[in-house]
Formats: structure tokens, sequence, C-alpha cells
């Protein structure tokens, strides 16, 4: 009985701010202003304002764009990477290692004001491009860190057979061990589209225009354009929109979702 | 990118194979090792290339005294820039907002992340729909949690001060309660992931060994203390580890929410100022610079603390 309580509170604390933004994108008028937590009238007003902007439209399809190129390259790349760390012998194998943790220990904004400066002389600021090159390297680490420990777990008995049975050590990567790595490598490329989608400190940074802004950066600039009169109701709108990916990624896939997130962190 | 996802180093794998030990450079090893820098080259140079020269770069420009619209009036100061900031007042003012958001929310979050993977643990119903609930505020994006609970905040549009009969209360008007908020969201943004890391270390503990507390009269405090603390250890320490170094270089919750204003800017927010905004490159990199070192440092610390943490267990099970 105790823990059942404890399990509702644990839901409650998780979805009520959730629950409030959404609320408040769903009130006009007055209701803005009426400081309770749900509207009196509920109303697609916002909905209709953000959806007819284009700092939001194009916002969005950049978002998107640039989340689903970046987190597709970074999980083929790690993947065969994390194949040659946790699977062949070469030298140089800990210098990998070395450089994806000292990444993400690295500070994003550290990174990102050299590469403003970077990108402003080659000419990558403000492309998507340009965002997606840093989204890359900055998921990469994640991804591989997470296939590898995924890579662990699987019976590479059956790589030796098919070793064993003549294929060369590339056919036995690719008929035998992808297979059994999709499910990780699924895992990954989520987690990985999480941290992309993410990402604001790039994101303002880098761009200057609606040319590459993504939906987090955009947001912060909804109040500074004073395309609405009363921006706070549309932001609210703009930021629901920008939750129900995740949403939606979670209720389909929170199983692999725990299990990428924990798998070799606690083994390790 | 704040969330990102500890996992130990995969220890690279230490099995010979048998053929590998006769020759150092047998045929077949000379074809693995190719295939090895042939599959991780690519990843390799992505994560290289990207971060490798602007963090080069950042030293060498924090080195200058260079404003970008001022390209001509640049000049080779050495470690002025240095000197200049660890002077200032207002470094270590921010240096110790930084530090006060970091102890705060991430003892905060160890003691709250503690009792929710506790529920999780031990929730017969429910688990499914706990799991996918506390994974919303790990996955919603940052600046989203920080607009919802800056309007929540807010004394225009909030219901938070309705809640507690605050009346008109203004959160964002002095610099503790404009910290409090910032430290709320960061809380609730991302105590689940450190919830789950915990549960994972929690599900490692035997049943055997809490059963036998049990069975030897503990109480439900002391088999917590006793028991279920000492066997996490390693999953509360990285788990401690990831969120120290995610929490000291908070930035997109500062930026939405107070805007530095009152007090609560923090290093990060000042290295984008620095650079982006007074567009003062060699100063704003110096910074960023500083941030870095104290990231490493912090890693290193724990690191340590880690290590003789092991070893003393180790020595105290034989």
């Amino acid at each position: 009985m105790f823990w059942i309580v404890g399990a509702i509170l644990i839901i409650a604390y998780a979805i009520i701010p959730v629950l409030w933004i959404v609320s408040l994108s769903f009130k006009e008028g007055d209701d803005i202003t009426n400081k309770s937590f749900l509207p009196t009238v509920w109303s697609w007003e916002n909905y209709r304002t953000v959806f007819a902007s284009d700092l939001f439209t194009t916002a969005l399809r950049n978002s998107i764009g640039m989340s689903l190129i970046a987190t597709t390259i970074s999980v083929v790349l790690a993947t065969l990477a994390a194949y040659a760390i946790s699977r062949l012998n070469f030298p140089g194998k800990r210098l990998v290692l070395g450089v994806a943790l000292a990444i993400t220990v690295f500070p994003v904004i550290a990174i990102a004001t050299p590469l403003f400066n970077l990108w402003r002389t080659i000419g990558l600021y403000d492309t998507w491009l340009g965002l997606i090159i840093p989204y890359l390297s900055y998921s990469l680490p994640l991804s591989v860190y997470v296939l590898a420990a995924f890579f662990r777990e699987i019976p590479w008995e059956m790589e030796q057979a098919a070793q064993v049975d003549g294929a060369t050590a590339w056919q036995a990567f690719r008929r035998v061990i992808v297979p059994l790595a999709a499910p990780g490598v699924f895992t990954a490329a989520i987690l990985t589209f999480f941290a992309v989608w993410n990402d604001f400190v790039f994101g303002i940074t880098l761009t200057s225009s609606e040319a590459a802004r993504p939906v987090p950066a955009a947001l912060a600039f909804f109040q500074g354009a004073s395309q609405f009169s009363q921006p706070t109701a549309p932001i609210a709108a703009a930021a629901v929109v920008v939750t129900i990916p995740v949403v939606v990624l979670v209720l389909l896939f929170q199983r692999k979702i725990v299990a990428g997130l924990t798998n070799g962190a606690v083994k390790g | 990118m704040s969330t990102t996802i500890p996992a130990a180093p995969p220890s690279a794998p230490t099995r010979t194979r048998p053929q590998r030990r006769r020759a150092p450079v047998t045929d077949r090893a000379r074809k693995e090792r190719n295939l090895g820098w042939l599959l991780a080259g690519p990843a390799f140079i992505a994560m290289v290339a990207v971060t490798g020269y602007p963090i080069l770069n950042a030293i060498w420009l924090s080195l200058f005294d260079y404003r970008l619209t001022d390209p001509a009036g640049r000049d080779f100061v050495g470690l002025g820039n240095y000197a200049t900031i660890l002077t200032d007042g207002l470094f270590w003012k921010q240096f110790g907002v930084t530090s006060l958001i970091t102890v705060v929310t991430v003892s905060a979050e160890l003691v709250l992340g503690f009792a929710l993977a506790m529920v999780m643990h031990r929730a017969l119903y429910l688990r499914t729909a706990l799991r996918t609930a506390i994974l919303v505020p790990y996955g919603i994006i940052t600046v989203v949690s920080a607009y919802a609970w800056a309007y929540g905040f807010s004394n225009t549009y909030g219901f938070v001060n309705g809640l507690f009969g605050l009346g008109d209360y203004d959160w964002f008007g002095g610099t503790w309660s404009a910290l409090f908020t910032v430290c709320v969201a960061e809380i609730w943004k991302t105590t689940p992931f450190m919830s789950l890391l915990l549960l994972a270390g929690l599900a490692q503990i035997p049943d055997d060994y809490l059963e036998a507390a049990k069975v030897d009269g503990a109480t439900a405090w002391q088999r917590v203390k006793r028991v279920i603390l000492p066997n996490m250890k390693a999953a509360i320490m990285v788990a401690l580890l990831f969120r120290t170094l995610d929490a000291f270089r908070i930035f997109d919750s500062i930026f939405i929410m107070t805007a530095g204003a009152q007090g609560t800017e923090t290093l990060s927010f000042l290295a984008y100022r620095q650079t982006i905004s007074r567009v003062m490159v060699g100063l704003g990199s110096a910074v960023s610079v500083i941030l870095a070192i104290l990231v490493v440092l912090i890693a290193v610390m724990f690191v340590r603390v880690f290590r003789t943490d092991l070893s003393q267990q180790r020595g105290d099970r034989k």
C-alpha cells in the first residue's frame, strides 16, 4: 500500500509540470493571466498562432531535419566504431575511448564559442551543416558508449563460428552481428535523437536567422521578436508541439530507453 | 546537450586469442588492425575534427586581447586575460553561484532519486507506468522544462503562488528565490536520470542479503544504511560524477528563466555573454578554458575518491 502511494506520487511529480504547460497552451485572452492551473475555456488559438508563424514552422522543419540527419550519421559511425572497440584489437583503441570521454567532459559552451569564430570564417555559420557537424561530434561519444555496452552482451561465439566456417571478419560482422545488434543500435538512435533534439547552446550560438535555427533556440527568440503581442501562451503551445515526439518515443520504447541508459553505467 | 548519458568506459577487452600470442604481426592480426581503424576511424575523425580544433583555438585565442569588431586591435597579452578574470570579483561570485547550484541540485537529486529508485524497485503494480512517467522529464527539452517552471512560478501567469497562498510574490525579483526556481527546474528534469542509474545499482543487490539482514533483526533504516548503500557505492558514484559535471555546466535553464538577472549568472553563461554578446573573443575564450579546467578537476577528484573507495572496500572484505 505504501509503495502504491509512492508510485502515484512519482507519476504526479513527473507529469504535473507537463500538464501545466499543456494547460497554459490552451488558454486564451484573460485566461492566460488567471493564475489558475486550468483554463476556463479550452482554445486552439495558440496552436493556430504558432503554426501560422514562419518563425516556428521553419524552426520545426530545421529541428526535425537536422536531428534526423545527425542521428542517422552518428549512429552509423558509432556502430562501426563500437564494434571495432568491443571486438577488434588495434593500436589506438584507448585513444578513441579517451577522446570520446574527453568530449563528454568538455563544456559545450567552450566548444560553441570557438566554433562560432571558425564557422564565420569558413562560411558554415547559420547553415544546417554548421549545426549537424557539432551535433555529430557531441552525440558520437554517447552512441559509442551505449553501443559498446550492448555489444559486450552479444554472444560472440556465433561470430567465431561464422569465421570458422570461412566467413571474413567483415562478413561475420554484417551477417551475424548486425541482426543481433539491431536492438542496441535502435536504442542508441533514440538516446541520440533526444540529445540532439534537446540542443540549445549550439542552436543559439551558431545561428543568426531562421535558416538553421532549431526550435529550442527559436523559443528563446519568440520574446525578442515581438511577433506576438503576448508570447507566453504561444510559447507554451510551441513547447508542447516539440514535446510530442519525446512523449511518443517514451511511450513506445520505455523499456529500451531504460536499458540503454543504465546498461554499462553500473556494470563498468 | 546537457543530457549526456553516463556509461562507464567499456573496458577495452583484454581477451587474448591464442593465435596472436605466437607472432606479434601475423597476417590475420594486421588485417584485424586495419579493419579496426577502418571502422573506428570515421567516428574518431568526426569527434576530433570538430572538437580538437575549437579547443586548441580557444586556448590560443584566450592569450589575446581580441574583440571581434576590432580585429586590427588584436593584441597578444599572454596570460593577461586569465589574470583579469581571476582577479575580478564577478568571476568568483559566478563561480560561487555555479557551485551552489551544483551542490544543491545534485544532493537533492541524490536523495530524491534514491527514494524514486526504492519505490520503482518495490512497486509490483504500475511498474511500466512509473518508468514511462519518469522518462518524460528525462526526455523533455531543457528549454521547455525551463519555460514550464518559469511560467509556473511567474506572478503574472503562474499557479504556484495561488497554490501556496503567496499572493503576488515575485520569485524572479531576488537572487535567492530566483536561484531556488532554477534549482527546482533542474532537479525536476534530471532526478529521473539519477534514479534510473540508482535503480540499476539497486537491482544488483542480491535479495538474500536483505533477507538475511531482516532475519537478523535489522530495522528498515539499518538495512538501507548497512546493506543497501554500501552495496551500491559504484552506482552512486557514477551517478554523482555525471550529474555533477552536467550541473556545473548549467546554461539552458539560466538563459530561459532568469537570463542571468538578479545575480544568477553562472560560468557557462558568462562565457557565452563575453564571446557572443560582447564579442570579447579573447576574454570569453579564457572563461571557456577556465570552465573546462574546472570540469576536468571535478572529474579527476571524483575518480580519485572513487578509486580509493573501491580499494578500501576490497580491503575491508578480506
